[in-house]
């Protein structure tokens, strides 16, 4: 509590009444649902997962056994047959590929020289080890298949959708947002419109973007046959599928960015921007040292929930191409459900954990050197 | 183009207007936008209008004039479906709305306490708890205990510890490392525990329950309510709240007449995101309910995986008939909304 704030005298003589009890403990009661909750369907959770991706699980007639097998769940994902499917095909590297692995690795060099130069903390340390090491990972897996011509596993196809669907969310939801910003009529209109993508449910937002891209039966299948692409499926090729899920993510999460920096657009005192356009200075002079300078939190933020949610994505995949075709557009988290489904319970939370580590590491990362030092600094 | 045109076109009249021409490209950007994302709900509305003949023969645009609607999906899915798509939609709206209430009612307390209290738990006596909890994991996986008996032997042996050593622990977390905590526990994908929550429920018989779903949406979304709430209640200043209790008022009485009704922009915005959120959610539906708390997305999802392939018009049909709660409480809290979403922007 802080100083200054009374507290209620127990009564003197007499039983306390219940009101007074929870008002003088009201800094436990107000917490503790929210800590219990969270234990409960969190924490106990996450050690009962984890405790089942270290071991291998047999269901027999109805019951099953339990056998502790350390890491050989995580080996055989990283190293061993299931490899192909998490990490990818690696067989040998081609020159691209170095070219990207040597810039990569160059330039997580570059950035740990200069952190170690400067002050150094064991926490912050540790923390950017853990990035260090994940961002050489993958920059060397995508230098290994990606830019040499193999193919990618459902880590590779889940940073796809996480990196490229965020990153095209984030820059359409900001130009349409800076755009509804600006003094025009009708904006109302394209708020109340740009707005509803995102009250459609995802399942069916992945059967409706299947309906558009069907090639015979779809909408725009005229212009398919015209250009003389009509026995061209969507569903078939691997990066026409996958930018296909990418668009359809986008069509629903593109509104909530453009909602959110709408509304941090919108609060920016409008005395600056005139006092600039007094001044003579240009539309993207007024943008870029007035206007983002002030929204730079927001988008951060933003940004943030978007990557965390993003990673996450299941559904679109699921009902859309069902990961399909062959393992290319299947996600982290359909991987683990599939893997469910065929009864190997330690496989899939063996994925499930990979998945978090991967997300754990990337969104504290962004938080911690992103959102906190650049933008609240 | 001479000068003078360009000029006219691109260069602003006065400061308040806009040049023609910016202006021009403005609404061409806009317009095209607005038709990107209504054609496919125009496209989705016409086709549960459409007989399976109308769907399968190739593309037909216009109500009419191209084909003639019928409403035979809305029947099937009103009429002869009645129950079971009543029952999907109200177990839905129950889920829904009472994880909604839930997580916003606790997760603002949670809020509101870190951003009002101190808090300042030891962090060896954290550390206990979960050394506790994984030897209380390990007796009933590894060694078959029952988990009653674990769980209470554990809650035990971590109360005697915490008593009697807690007081040799110096370092303590502080109200911010409890909020990250917090917070973080969004990151968790679904998927890593799913599977455990399934068994938690399998054990204590409540799989297929309204009950279920529920503690499970408001969990996964407390977070998020902590999150954007914590911004609006650390934005409302301290004095009120103290003048209120000077004149006698408890600590939940100035929450709930004085800080709820200041940040209700916040709370707008933050229920109408998580009613989204729990109104859509599949992955953890599907693993906890089968039939009796099946809700709409598993509706869905199930309508297509029989043996007559997909049924593009009474998904139509239950896609429109999906997004109408939503629009609802979204009309409802509009007027709050845009300036609910300044996400920890508020203190300027």
């Amino acid at each position: 509590m802080r100083p200054g704030t009374p507290r209620a005298a127990p009564a003197i003589g007499g039983r306390e009444r219940l009101s007074d009890w929870i008002d003088r403990h009201s800094a436990q009661v107000f917490i503790w649902p929210a800590v219990i909750m969270i234990l409960v369907f969190s924490i106990f959770p996450l050690v009962a997962s984890l405790i089942m991706a270290l071991s291998r699980i047999r269901f027999r007639g109805g019951t099953y056994n339990v056998r502790f097998v350390w890491f050989q769940n995580f080996e055989k994902q990283l190293f061993g047959s299931e490899q192909f499917h998490f990490l990818g095909t690696f067989s040998g590297l081609g020159l691209l590929g170095w070219a990207v692995g040597l810039a990569v690795t160059l330039l997580i060099a570059w950035l740990a020289i200069s952190y170690l130069r400067g002050p150094v903390t064991a926490v912050g340390l540790v923390g950017r080890l853990f990035t260090w090491g994940l961002s050489l990972g993958l920059g060397w897996l995508f230098a290994a298949t990606l830019f040499s011509g193999h193919s990618f596993g459902t880590l590779g196809t889940t940073l796809f959708y996480v990196f490229v669907g965020c990153g095209l969310q984030f820059v359409i939801g900001l130009a349409l947002a800076f755009l509804c910003s600006l003094p025009i009529r009708g904006r109302t209109f394209f708020r109340v419109v740009f707005f509803i993508p995102l009250m459609i449910t995802p399942i069916g937002v992945g059967y409706a973007f299947r309906m558009m891209a069907d090639t015979t039966k779809g909408p725009f299948s005229p212009v398919w046959q015209w250009a003389g692409l009509g026995d061209f499926a969507w569903a078939a090729d691997a990066w026409a599928a996958r930018f296909f899920i990418v668009i359809g993510d986008s069509w629903q999460w593109i509104p909530f960015i453009f909602v959110v920096m709408l509304a941090a657009l919108e609060s920016v005192p409008r005395d600056y921007v005139e006092a600039a356009q007094v001044d003579g200075a240009t539309s993207w002079e007024i943008f870029k040292d007035i206007t983002w300078p002030q929204v730079v939190p927001v988008a951060a933020t933003v940004l943030l929930i978007r990557v965390i949610e993003a990673f996450k994505i299941v559904d679109l995949p699921n009902i859309m191409t069902a990961g399909g075709p062959g393992i290319a557009t299947e996600s982290m988290t359909l991987h683990a459900l599939f893997a469910w489904r065929s009864l190997d319970l330690g496989q899939s939370a063996a994925v499930a954990y990979l998945l978090l580590f991967v997300t754990v590491v990337t969104c504290v990362s962004f938080f911690n050197l992103v959102v906190l030092r650049r933008v609240r600094a | 183009m001479n000068r003078s045109a360009m000029q006219w076109l691109f260069e602003p009249p006065s400061i308040r207007d806009m040049a023609p021409g910016t202006k021009l490209i403005v609404y061409a950007i806009l317009t095209f936008w607005t038709a990107f994302v209504l054609f496919p709900i125009y496209w989705v509305l016409i086709t549960s209008f459409k007989s399976a003949i109308d769907v399968n023969s190739g593309p037909v645009y216009l109500p009419f004039v191209d084909f003639q609607p019928s409403l035979h999906a809305w029947k099937e899915l009103f009429v002869f479906d009645f129950w079971d798509t009543l029952r999907a939609y109200m177990n839905s709206l129950i889920i829904a709305l009472s994880a909604t209430a839930a997580s916003v009612i606790i997760g603002s307390m949670a809020s509101y306490a870190l951003a009002r209290f101190e808090y300042q738990p030891r962090f060896g006596v954290v550390f206990m708890f979960v050394l506790v909890m994984i030897g209380a994991f390990v007796a009933v996986g590894r060694y078959g205990v029952d988990w009653r008996l674990s769980c209470a032997v554990g809650v035990a042996i971590f109360y005697f510890l915490a008593r009697a050593l807690g007081r040799h622990f110096r370092a303590r977390l502080s109200n911010g490392d409890i909020l990250f905590w917090m917070i973080s526990q969004r990151i968790l994908a679904p998927i890593v525990v799913v599977v455990p929550i399934y068994m938690m429920f399998q054990q204590v018989s409540l799989l297929d329950t309204h009950i279920a779903i529920i503690l499970t949406y408001t969990v996964i979304n407390l977070p998020i309510v902590i999150w954007l709430m914590y911004d609006f209640f650390t934005s409302i200043p301290i004095d009120l709240e103290e003048c209120a209790q000077l004149d006698g008022a408890t600590r939940f009485g100035v929450f709930w007449d004085i800080v709820l009704p200041l940040s209700r922009s916040g709370l707008a915005a933050t229920t109408l995101l998580v009613m989204i959120l729990s109104w859509n959610e599949y992955l953890l539906a599907l693993f906890l309910s089968t039939s009796r708390a099946q809700t709409m997305p598993i509706l869905v999802a199930a309508m297509n995986a029989g043996e007559r392939g997909i049924l593009w018009w009474s998904m139509s049909v239950v896609i429109i008939v999906m997004i109408i709660p939503v629009v609802i409480l979204a009309v409802i809290l509009q007027r709050y909304i845009s300036k609910g979403l300044l996400l920890g922007a508020v203190k300027g």
